[in-house]
């Protein structure tokens, strides 16, 4: 079972996550044009090693998390809020 | 094989005398005994029978690797089948029957297929039935035969009556294996303050310490000495697998009785900082003609009934050995004065013990006998590694050891292939980065000190011992060769896979280890390769002229050994399978009589019948109530948000398709949202209380995911936002309010609140009080008639369903569920879930003008692709039946006249009889939707059901198309 541990809540079993998709995309501004949001929800890699992944810690602090992920060993690496300020919060605060 | 008990020694208590019955006999053993060395006590020899060829067998080892004594324990529906006997305590009362023999073990029809056995080669039975007559067909129904003819035991067919439970537990340590090196480990974690859990498969804690003489005192020592420094002790724990995040998955047998009440297993999920594994090693057998009659066993397993439990397994031994192991065997056998002969396969061996006779530079040929062993032929070694036969010798026991195979399962369900050792001929563990270490004989390391100092090292991270080949070396003995007549070899004797099986396979192309195993089933199964993967492997090897470690060896999965489905699921069964949710009004709806149904996880009432009313008279009674005077309906499940600060507007005119910032305070809009891809989401309706404050409702299915989706927006693309969610569907139960009469009961129970069509239009919100209680009031309408939605807060719902209640039934007013509610919006044409199916978009289901031009939002970008843009796509129609007596079906599909080609073009999503139009309608998705085939007639095509019914495509408006009704 992989187990993430969540800035906010500790170590926490996968369960009490969910994936929420590729975290490397930039998604383009709404008024973008049709190519650039293709390019975005459909054109991705799919890579073999480190990924970076978005979880949502659905079952705990609701925080949504950038993730570290190995896609080929399931070795979970650094885990930051995707919220840039929640992640200048705890920065300081460390 | 005439075993028997010794007068002395044991861990066995000879005050504490079991009885129990082994294929309907009765036979006593004693408390400590397992069910295997039970029935050795007793002299029974023939306890099982083979899988293909019906052979008898006989019990083959001590543990849970066991090929043989494989038996159904308990009856009725307590009955478990394919039971490790030697892995089984023996209880009072036990019930035990041999398995795949009828009428019995001792005489079974099935032995025909023993002679018949040269037809019956790997994949016979592939290769004879599969495709008789082409395809798969007849190979569905020849299956079922085979599977009778051969298999193991048969579940109960009845549901499982034991109960079973899960259990969390962490620590610094957990090691796996009680022997003298996980015993070194558990000391070491312990001494140094960490908190250390130990797992041991079997009933009794000491592993091998178990079978040596004097070895049973040590381990007591041992154990008792880790009791009193905290180590938490858990016997009869498996650790069928491990798992990332240095997870282990255990099960704990927890009681046998089948009468007891309580749990039977418990499944441990372990999260330790660290694993240390001492899983030990299991003797492999050697390959020879018939090295499957009863009688022949595992040297080791030997040893274990003569020292552990006070069991000689036999009255006349001989010890077939390639490695020094046995020998401590041998003299343990000529200890209780059994007559007993070594064969070394070694020029060179220690010396004989006292007692014993050794034969060296011999090997087992075949052995002899009828159903059980009487002798066996011996001889030495060529060259080539063919065997000739020069003596043979009587025995009713014959103990094997093939060498030594480390149990590295465990390390391989983590991902690392296990490495071939060529000093030690034996796969170890491949190398991990996980913090999981292997010691004592699951590392290679046979020799006792070596073990413990291995045990301690992995305990504390240090490097420990490597394996030694010993003073002499163990010799590579695997396929024992004769020339001439074929002899059968076993080496999965549990699947009845021989030699010649793996060389055949090999011969028709299974060049690669793993297909080799599928297509002979060789170390499948309950045997995971505990027993005859190395065996396999090397035949495979020889045969293809590579080496073993070229060969390589197959993956190990969980779990290592067989667990019961229904200890995963623990107590997550039946109505715990999931959590179930009620509404505030649950009681309230059960109180006044109604039939409640699932949608999704919530309970809600379906429909309020009268006495003897059927739910299609109910629902239909309840829909003519509400368009023609009153009912009320608990719209509780619906998703609720609150969306508040100063952003708040525009966040929401980024979700939805429609305008939201310049809606007034104090009104309500229907909004639908989309996904990044263009494909509608969602729909609801966000009411806004004041400048910052907006409630979102949204559909009962997708309540959690539009939150967690808000969310995302929010945290990972819009940060800048001042916004704040909060869900509040728990919170708030609703109450719809329809029918023409709603305002009359409204204001029967709000004497202050202005209801008029003009204080209070169509989409208004006000505050109000109602039974004493602060609720909010909506003029929203789902069922297209006039009506009115309440929020209330849910410990306040019971006295304002009662007010409401008492004002509408003088009126003639009903309550009504979702089967009047779905009606309802049938007739309206108002999309629910069975259309916002993931595919459909805005324009599709008719929504296209909602979409705002003067503002972005999520999704619209996608919307004019070519494929969303196409004029064949599924589109929204309404369906009626041509003959207004027919009834249609949803999910019915929809195509032309003539034909129905494929899929159709379309399928009916919704249905209802409707009382307002006198026939049934429904809601569809055709090709090219109103435009291609407004007016038109085609086919509803619905064979498994009620047949074809000629359906004429219209609007899906069927009822008030313009809406007067819900706006006067």
């Amino acid at each position: 079972m992989i187990r993430i541990t969540c800035p906010f809540c500790g170590t926490r079993d996968h369960s009490e996550f969910s994936y929420g998709g590729d975290a490397t995309v930039d998604y383009p501004p709404l008024d973008a044009s049709m190519d650039e949001w293709n390019a975005a929800i459909y054109r991705r890699s799919n890579p073999r090693g480190p990924h970076k992944e978005y979880w949502h810690h659905v079952n705990g602090c609701r925080a949504w998390l950038i993730v570290e992920r190995n896609t080929l060993t399931h070795e979970v690496g650094a885990v930051t809020f995707a919220h840039p300020g929640l992640r200048k919060t705890v920065e300081n605060s460390a | 094989m005439s075993g028997y008990r010794l007068d002395k020694g044991g861990l066995i208590d000879r005050s504490a005398p079991r009885s129990f019955t082994f294929d309907g006999t009765s036979y006593a053993g004693y408390e400590g005994d397992s069910l295997a060395s039970a029935l050795l006590a007793n002299g029974v020899d023939v306890v099982g029978r083979g899988f293909k060829y019906h052979r008898p067998r006989g019990i083959m080892s001590a543990g849970v690797e066991e090929g043989g004594a494989i038996l159904s324990v308990g009856s009725g529906r307590f009955r478990e089948p394919n039971v490790k006997a030697p892995a089984q305590p023996l209880f009072d009362g036990l019930v035990a029957r041999g398995q795949n023999a009828w009428p019995s073990v001792r005489r079974d029809i099935g032995r025909i297929n023993d002679v018949m056995n040269r037809f019956l080669a790997a994949g016979f039975y592939y290769k004879t039935f599969f495709g008789v007559r082409g395809g798969t067909k007849d190979w569905m129904i020849f299956e079922k035969i085979i599977r009778k003819a051969a298999g193991m035991g048969a579940a109960s067919r009845e549901p499982d009556p034991d109960q079973y439970e899960t259990a969390h537990a962490s620590c610094d340590l957990l090691v796996v294996g009680s022997g003298p090196a996980g015993l070194a480990a558990a000391k070491a974690a312990a001494a140094a303050g960490r908190d250390v859990i130990l797992a041991e498969q079997d009933f009794a804690l000491g592993g091998s310490l178990l079978a040596q003489a004097g070895g049973i005192d040590k381990a007591v020592a041992a154990i008792e000495e880790l009791r009193a420094a905290g180590v938490t002790l858990m016997p009869r724990t498996t650790a069928f697998g491990l798992y990332d995040g240095c997870v282990a998955g255990m099960i704990e047998q927890v009681s046998d009785d089948p009468g007891m009440h309580g749990v039977r297993q418990r499944t441990w999920i372990i999260r330790p900082r660290e694993i240390v594994l001492a899983t030990g090693a299991i003797e492999q057998p050697l390959a020879f003609g018939n090295n499957d009659r009863p009688g022949v066993m595992q040297a080791s397993a030997v040893r274990t009934y003569l020292n552990r439990y006070a069991v000689a397994p036999g009255t006349r031994a001989v010890v077939a050995t390639n490695n020094d192991s046995a020998y401590a065997t041998a003299a343990d056998l000529a200890a209780a004065g059994i007559s007993v002969t070594v064969i070394d396969a070694r020029p060179d061996g220690p010396d004989a013990p006292e007692g014993v006779k050794v034969i060296r530079d011999t090997v087992p040929v075949r052995t002899l006998g009828g159903y059980v062993l009487e002798g066996v032929e011996i001889g030495p070694l060529d060259g080539d590694g063919y065997a000739t036969r020069r003596d043979t010798l009587a025995c009713d026991l014959l103990a094997v050891s093939g060498g030594w195979a480390p149990v590295v399962h465990l390390t391989s369900h983590r991902g690392p292939k296990p490495v071939w050792n060529d000093t030690i001929h034996a796969f170890l563990a491949g190398p991990t980065t996980e913090p999981i270490r292997t010691c004592g004989a699951a590392a290679g390391i046979w020799d006792h000190d070596a073990c413990i100092a291995s045990g301690i090292a992995a305990a504390t991270g240090a490097a420990g011992p490597e394996p030694q080949a010993g003073e002499t070396p163990a010799m590579a003995l695997y396929e024992i060769k004769t020339h001439g007549k074929k002899l059968k070899c076993f080496i999965d004797p549990q699947h009845d896979v021989t030699t010649d099986d793996v060389r055949l396979a090999e011969r028709e192309g299974f060049v690669s280890i793993e297909h080799n195993k599928r297509y002979t089933t060789l170390g499948m199964a309950t045997d995971q390769g505990k027993v005859g993967n190395i065996l396999g492997i090397a035949t495979m090897a020889d045969a293809s002229g590579r080496t073993i470690a070229e060969t390589g060896t197959t993956t190990f999965r969980p779990p290592y050994s067989p667990i019961s489905i229904g200890a995963l699921a623990g107590r997550g069964t039946y109505r715990h399978f999931r959590p179930v949710r009620r509404t505030p009004l649950h009681a309230w709806n059960i109180a006044q009589g109604a039939v409640m149904t699932d949608a999704g996880l919530w309970k809600r009432p379906w429909y309020f019948p009268l006495p003897d009313e059927s739910v299609d008279d109910a629902y239909i009674r309840e829909m003519i109530a509400v368009r023609n005077t009153v009912g009320l309906c608990d719209v509780s499940s619906l998703g609720k948000i609150m969306v508040q600060g100063p952003d708040a507007g525009d966040f929401l005119n980024r979700v939805y398709v429609n305008g939201f910032a310049k809606l007034p305070v104090g009104k309500a809009r229907y909004g639908v949202m989309l996904r990044d891809d263009g494909i509608v989401y969602d729909d609801g309706t966000v009411w806004r209380m004041s400048e910052t404050d907006f409630l979102m409702t949204t559909t009962t299915a997708n309540a959690a995911g539009v939150m967690a989706k808000l969310e995302e927006y929010l945290q990972t693309r819009w940060p800048e936002m001042k916004v704040q969610l909060t869900s509040v569907s728990d919170q708030w139960a609703g109450i719809a309010v329809a029918g023409p009469q709603c305002r009359e009961v409204l204001q029967a129970v709000t004497s202050e609140c202005d209801l008029s069509n003009e204080a209070f239009p169509f989409m208004g919100i006000r505050e109000a009080k109602i039974a004493g209680a602060d609720v909010w009031i909506a003029r929203i309408s789902f069922s297209g008639e006039r009506a009115f939605e309440v929020y209330v807060r849910g410990g306040s719902s019971e006295a304002v369903m009662d007010a409401l209640w008492d004002a509408a039934k003088p009126m003639g007013g009903v309550l009504y569920g979702t089967e009047a509610l779905g009606a309802l919006r049938i007739e309206k044409g108002h999309v629910a879930g069975s259309e916002l199916d993931g595919r459909t978009s805005l324009r599709d289901l008719g929504l296209g003008g909602m979409a705002s031009s003067k503002k972005a939002f999520i999704g619209k970008a996608m919307t004019e692709r070519e494929g969303m843009t196409d004029p064949d796509r599924l589109q929204l129609v309404g369906v009626a039946p041509v003959d207004p007596s027919m009834r249609l079906r949803a999910g019915a599909l929809l195509d032309t006249r003539t034909d129905l080609i494929d899929h159709g073009k379309g399928f009916i999503t919704a249905v209802t009889d409707s009382p307002d139009l006198g026939h049934w309608i429904g809601l569809a998705l055709v090709q090219g939707g109103l435009e291609r085939w407004e007016g038109k007639e085609m086919t509803s095509y619905d064979p498994a059901r009620d047949g074809n019914t000629a359906v004429r495509i219209l609007s899906p408006h069927f009822f008030d198309p313009k809406g007067e009704r819900m706006h006067g």
